[in-house]
């Protein structure tokens, strides 16, 4: 497999989100702005090359049984590490997403690289996949939260595009589930037209 | 390099290697990270003081119980040319749309409100956190307003237009900010009488330095 198709299937072919239907929870609940989608996406994109790393490196000396403990254990540790230097050196942000870095450990993206990918490949491979993979997941959660923001809010980035109040719904859950489905379906399309 | 055996002792090893560099990498960031983490807070927090009590050149912080729940409000009082000018207020409310509210309510001494921020909240994005003032100007309804007869929205009876579709939100801020008047209220005494006290004794040598820098 190539290096520049390990980075790249992370966006359409096998975007988490959109295709292999993975850490929706952080998908659904952040996306209500952009913003949130993005900083949210890359702050799982640092935890998922990191933890990547990591895995990859050590796969050999975790005995199979307690693999999935350790990875655990790992992972936890990388979020506990943004979240403090975050709120250390970018207050204003953390503020928005403080409440959902811890989230990332339960994000089955990050588990699911670390047991399908970086078990079983190299560091270097391991890094590009993590790098792949969050850019997608970040993209896939930028793209949904900017819909709802359009939609719900009337602006982009934060940024006013119409007056006016938006539709409420799609600030709210059922939004995120309707944004979800179109972009699925839009996705579904557009790997048709690929292939 | 073959694969590590799973028995017992590998892997209570393992486990054991593992979270204790977990633990250690942990520690050394959380150490790193302290002192900025309570400056930010700390810088925060002071923002908020001095965008809700008119121009100071002093501040006492005080402690009351809350008069309906177990924590303590932080009171903040402050002090122009050893005049109690405002009291800056962190209150808070459980009562929000998802989880609790944390706001700096600044009273003037007569108890009307001047201004209202937000600290901490985790409204709807859209709808609730439209009581964050960078978002929208609605927390300005409660600029001198006088809570003697409660601060409620239209549809309890009160006189602050509720944020459209969002009236639990607006209903909790309005508790918040009642609570913080409430126990404004039942410590004024201690408030007004602390406050001479302290103001004769600490404050004097540091407005004795401000003035002198004038």
């Amino acid at each position: 497999m190539g290096k520049l198709n390990i980075l790249t299937r992370g966006f359409i072919r096998e975007n988490p989100v959109f295709v292999l239907l993975l850490g929706l929870c952080p998908a659904l609940g952040v996306t209500t702005s952009a913003i949130n989608g993005l900083g949210m996406g890359l702050a799982t994109t640092f935890v998922l090359v990191m933890s990547n790393l990591v895995v990859s490196i050590i796969k050999d000396v975790i005995p199979n049984k307690v693999r999935i403990p350790s990875f655990i254990v790992i992972i936890a540790s990388f979020v506990t590490i943004v979240s403090l230097v975050m709120e250390a050196f970018v207050p204003a942000l953390f503020k928005e997403l403080g409440l959902f870095i811890p989230l990332i450990v339960v994000n089955c993206v990050v588990m699911g690289r670390a047991e399908a990918f970086a078990s079983k490949n190299n560091p270097f491979n391991a890094i590009i996949d993590g790098l792949g993979m969050g850019l997608g997941f970040a993209f896939a959660l930028a793209i949904l939260g900017g819909v709802r923001e359009i939609l719900g809010s009337g602006s982009f980035f934060g940024i006013p595009i119409f007056e006016g109040d938006g539709m409420l719904v799609f600030v709210l859950a059922p939004g995120a589930f309707i944004g979800l489905g179109y972009l699925i379906a839009l996705n579904n399309i557009l790997r048709k037209t690929i292939e | 390099m073959a694969k590590k055996e799973s028995t017992f002792l590998n892997m209570v090893i393992t486990l054991l290697v593992v979270t204790a560099v977990a633990s250690f990498t942990l520690a050394s960031v959380y150490n790193l990270t302290k002192d900025p983490i309570a400056k930010a807070r700390e810088a925060a927090k002071q923002q908020a003081i001095s965008e809700v009590v008119p121009e100071f050149d002093n501040i006492v912080t005080m402690k009351f119980k809350s008069i309906d729940g177990p924590d303590s409000l932080e009171f903040s009082l402050a002090y122009k040319n050893n005049e109690l000018v405002g009291i800056a207020v962190a209150t808070y409310t459980d009562a929000g749309f998802s989880g609790k509210i944390k706001a700096m309510v600044g009273f003037l001494p007569d108890g009307t409100i001047k201004d209202v921020v937000h600290l901490e909240h985790a409204e709807t994005p859209g709808l609730g956190d439209k009581i964050d003032k960078t978002k929208s100007d609605w927390s300005n309804k409660f600029q001198n307003k006088n809570p003697e007869n409660g601060i409620k929205v239209k549809k309890d009876g009160g006189e602050i237009d509720a944020i459209t579709a969002a009236t639990i939100t607006s209903r909790a801020y309005c508790d918040a900010i009642e609570r913080a008047y409430a126990t404004f209220k039942a410590n004024l005494t201690s408030i007004t009488g602390e406050a001479d006290s302290s103001v004769s004794q600490e404050e004097n040598n540091e407005l004795a330095t401000q003035n002198g820098g004038e």
